[in-house]
């Protein structure tokens, strides 16, 4: 890895900026003022029905966590004269949402975050190609949308999918829970978490001994709790019961209710996550307190992925010391790029895909139980490239 | 009411088991044992280990080696330790969740990071009150004062800066751009170089006090070591300015650096996830904290080996000799 020199000319300008303010005035900040409006752009949904009424949905995820990244950024601001500003446009529908895009947002902002369906991601993006932007996705996690992004033009805040199953399989793979029960849900989601699953059964040489689909139909007299011993029963025994269910409608009745006592990973049990409100190491627990301070509730992985894509440009613009698209844009694909993200290592974007590479936890309802890469899972150029999907498994170089 | 009578109780309880004065020993925070562990580091023996509040770890001494002054953080205060009669002695008003701080080579001033607020809160110590309150960036973490008292410089984790504060005005007058996640700093014993850490960078910058600017900037390299597990924390810088040593955090090593050239000499495998750095007084051991571990490592200064390794408790984290 280079070496990570800091901007000695802009240092330079502080050092002396600053002993001139001393003998005059004090109060002047230290550059040139510069402003940067940043858009959210966010898709308003209701909650769906399998979600248990227990379970947080906030309305303004993603919101709250880039408002603390442009709070923090500004904080940064007082020093540098780089100020940030956020403007939130929501909508229900794709059209919508495209619309406030091409009104609002296309032309007039330099920075865009999307917390949008994967069909408005594609539409902006294909619209992207004239107007300098840097467009920030801190929702998807799909697979596909990684792999055809080989231009970098959208930055992918939240771990792809491949990199949790990855994430999963160094630590099934520790524990030598190599037997799989696998059941996936029917939505399109289900199955394109369930692929990435099977992907990662193949690299680390997993048996998925058996593969149900559970076909969320109401049956007369049977509840989901009670078919679930039955739908567990397997010829063959397994280690552990892989669920791929991203929209809750039975993960939360496979733990317990299972023919055998085995464990469950995967969107359910022990979720690998980009960011879950039990962590506490490497500085988080005080991230944790201001965003709880400032929004009144816990931090999601959205309005994580949220938080660090503002912060990410925060940190490329103090390095670089320009709002400037190209500048900011080259920067963050760099080798010299480094992100603290409360995770123990430091961040950096894959210039393949446009994916954030980081640390994954590993998380049950209450706690972390470990985080990848695990110890041991080695790579030539970074352990965090164990996780997720190399160069050759992209659209790119061919 | 209730803190001075427990803290009665407990002074009174461990006078009476006092020991005789020691000729030399260590004192080291236990994050998770919320106490003091006490250690004899040339019989190399636990002596004992005193309750001192919730999650401590910033820890310092007076000029006049009599008293401790430890950040306890979760109890949002730094206790005055009297290590001779292992008590308790007074509080000082820190600011919320203090985790570090400076003391002014006259003991007359400490200077508090306060990480939640993006402050430094200035006490005055014969006065056990707070002079000033400065806003810095965010997450403000690694603090140090000039030997000479002329200059303050705090580090912001996530803003990556060192702010220049002038202590005549208490104010910020030059920022300086870091590495990112800047943790621990030090001034060289003649205040004209400022030492400072950076925990994601990897790396030591060494700056020059009088105009601020960076001398140069040491990447620490491990062979066999994943570099993104060197992550720079705790850093000491000998009288002479001949060796400086930084801990290297979960890469479990100490590096040797050579003051004067500025080059890195050497590392020494310590215990798990090093954090934090002492010299004994007379400077010919180096004790590490090992926050994984929970133990510390003795380095023989002269010629640069590990002696020893000591448990001292559940996740040690800051450490301090008195003669």
């Amino acid at each position: 890895m280079t070496i990570r020199i800091p901007n000695y000319r802009m240092i330079g300008a502080f050092g002396v900026m600053g002993w001139l303010v001393l003998t005059t005035c004090v109060t002047v900040a230290y550059g040139q003022d510069m402003r940067l409006p940043v858009a959210l752009l966010h898709q308003a949904s209701s909650k769906p029905a399998g979600q248990p009424y227990w379970l947080p949905w906030p309305s303004d995820e993603a919101s709250k966590g880039a408002e603390l990244g442009v709070a923090d950024n500004n904080t940064t601001g007082q020093f540098t004269g780089q100020h940030y500003q956020l403007q939130v446009f929501t909508a229900a529908t794709d059209e919508q949402l495209l619309q406030q895009f091409a009104q609002h947002v296309a032309g007039q902002y330099s920075v865009l975050l999307l917390d949008v369906s994967a069909n408005v991601l594609r539409t902006v993006k294909n619209q992207l190609k004239s107007k300098p932007m840097l467009v920030f996705d801190v929702r998807s996690q799909q697979n596909a949308l990684r792999k055809a992004n080989c231009d970098a033009r959208i930055l992918y805040m939240q771990p792809s999918y491949a990199m949790q199953a990855d994430t999963l399989g160094q630590f099934l793979l520790k524990k030598s829970w190599r037997r799989w029960l696998l059941i996936q849900g029917s939505s399109s989601e289900d199955v394109l978490y369930a692929n990435a699953l099977k992907r990662m059964a193949k690299r680390f040489g997993m048996t998925i001994v058996a593969e149900k689909t559970w076909q969320h139909a109401p049956e007369i007299r049977r509840t989901a709790q009670a078919v679930m011993p039955g739908f567990t029963q397997t010829d063959d025994d397994y280690d552990v019961i892989v669920v791929a269910d991203t929209e809750n409608a039975f993960g939360d009745y496979v733990a317990y209710r299972s023919w055998s006592p085995r464990p469950v990973v995967g969107t359910h049990g022990l979720v690998p996550t980009g960011w879950h409100f039990t962590h506490e190491s490497w500085g988080a627990v005080q991230l944790q307190n201001r965003f709880k301070d400032f929004s009144g509730r816990v931090m999601t992985p959205v309005d994580y992925a949220a938080y660090l894509a503002v912060r990410a440009v925060g940190e490329a613009a103090t390095r670089t010391q320009t709002f400037q698209v190209k500048t900011l844009r080259d920067y963050l694909l760099s080798e010299d790029f480094a992100l603290q993200g409360y995770k123990g290592r430091r961040l950096s974007f894959r210039p393949w895909s446009g994916q954030l590479r980081q640390p994954v936890l590993l998380a049950t309802a209450r706690g972390i139980v470990d985080v990848a890469p695990l110890d041991g899972f080695l790579h030539p150029a970074t352990e965090l490239d164990t996780l997720g999907l190399s160069v050759s498994e992209t659209e790119c170089n061919k | 009411m209730m803190k001075k009578l427990s803290f009665g109780l407990i002074s009174a309880a461990l006078t009476c088991a006092a020991l005789p004065v020691q000729a030399e020993t260590v004192w080291v925070t236990l994050e998770r044992d919320n106490a003091l562990a006490k250690v004899d580091p040339v019989a190399g023996k636990l002596l004992a280990t005193v309750p001192i509040g919730q999650r401590p770890r910033g820890i310092a001494k007076s000029p006049d080696n009599k008293r401790l002054y430890i950040a306890v953080s979760d109890d949002d205060t730094i206790r005055i330790f009297d290590p001779e009669s292992q008590t308790v002695v007074g509080e000082l008003p820190s600011g919320e969740d203090p985790e570090t701080f400076a003391v002014s080579a006259d003991g007359s001033r400490m200077y508090v990071s306060n990480e939640d607020d993006s402050q430094v809160t200035v006490i005055d110590v014969p006065g056990q009150k707070i002079v000033k309150t400065i806003a810095v960036g965010v997450e403000p973490e690694g603090i140090a004062v000039s030997p000479d008292h002329r200059w303050l410089a705090s580090a912001s984790e996530t803003t990556n800066m060192v702010h220049w504060i002038a202590t005549d005005k208490l104010e910020i007058v030059a920022n300086t751009l870091v590495d990112p996640r800047p943790r621990a700093m030090t001034f060289t014993a003649d205040s004209q170089q400022l030492w400072v850490t950076s925990e994601m960078g990897g790396s030591l910058t060494i700056f020059n006090t009088e105009d601020q600017q960076p001398v140069k900037t040491l990447v620490f390299k491990i062979p066999g070591v994943t570099e993104d597990t060197i992550q720079p924390v705790g850093v000491v810088v000998d009288p002479e300015r001949r060796f400086a040593y930084v801990a290297l955090g979960p890469a479990n090593h100490v590096a040797v650096i050579d003051a004067q050239t500025l080059t890195i000499k050497d590392y020494l495998l310590v215990g798990q996830r090093v954090w934090n750095l002492a010299f004994s007084p007379d400077f010919q051991k180096l004790y590490t904290t090992n926050g994984l571990s929970s133990d510390m490592s003795i380095i023989d200064v002269s010629s640069h080996k590990v002696t020893r390794s000591l448990v001292v408790g559940n996740y040690p984290w800051g450490v301090v000799s008195l003669p």
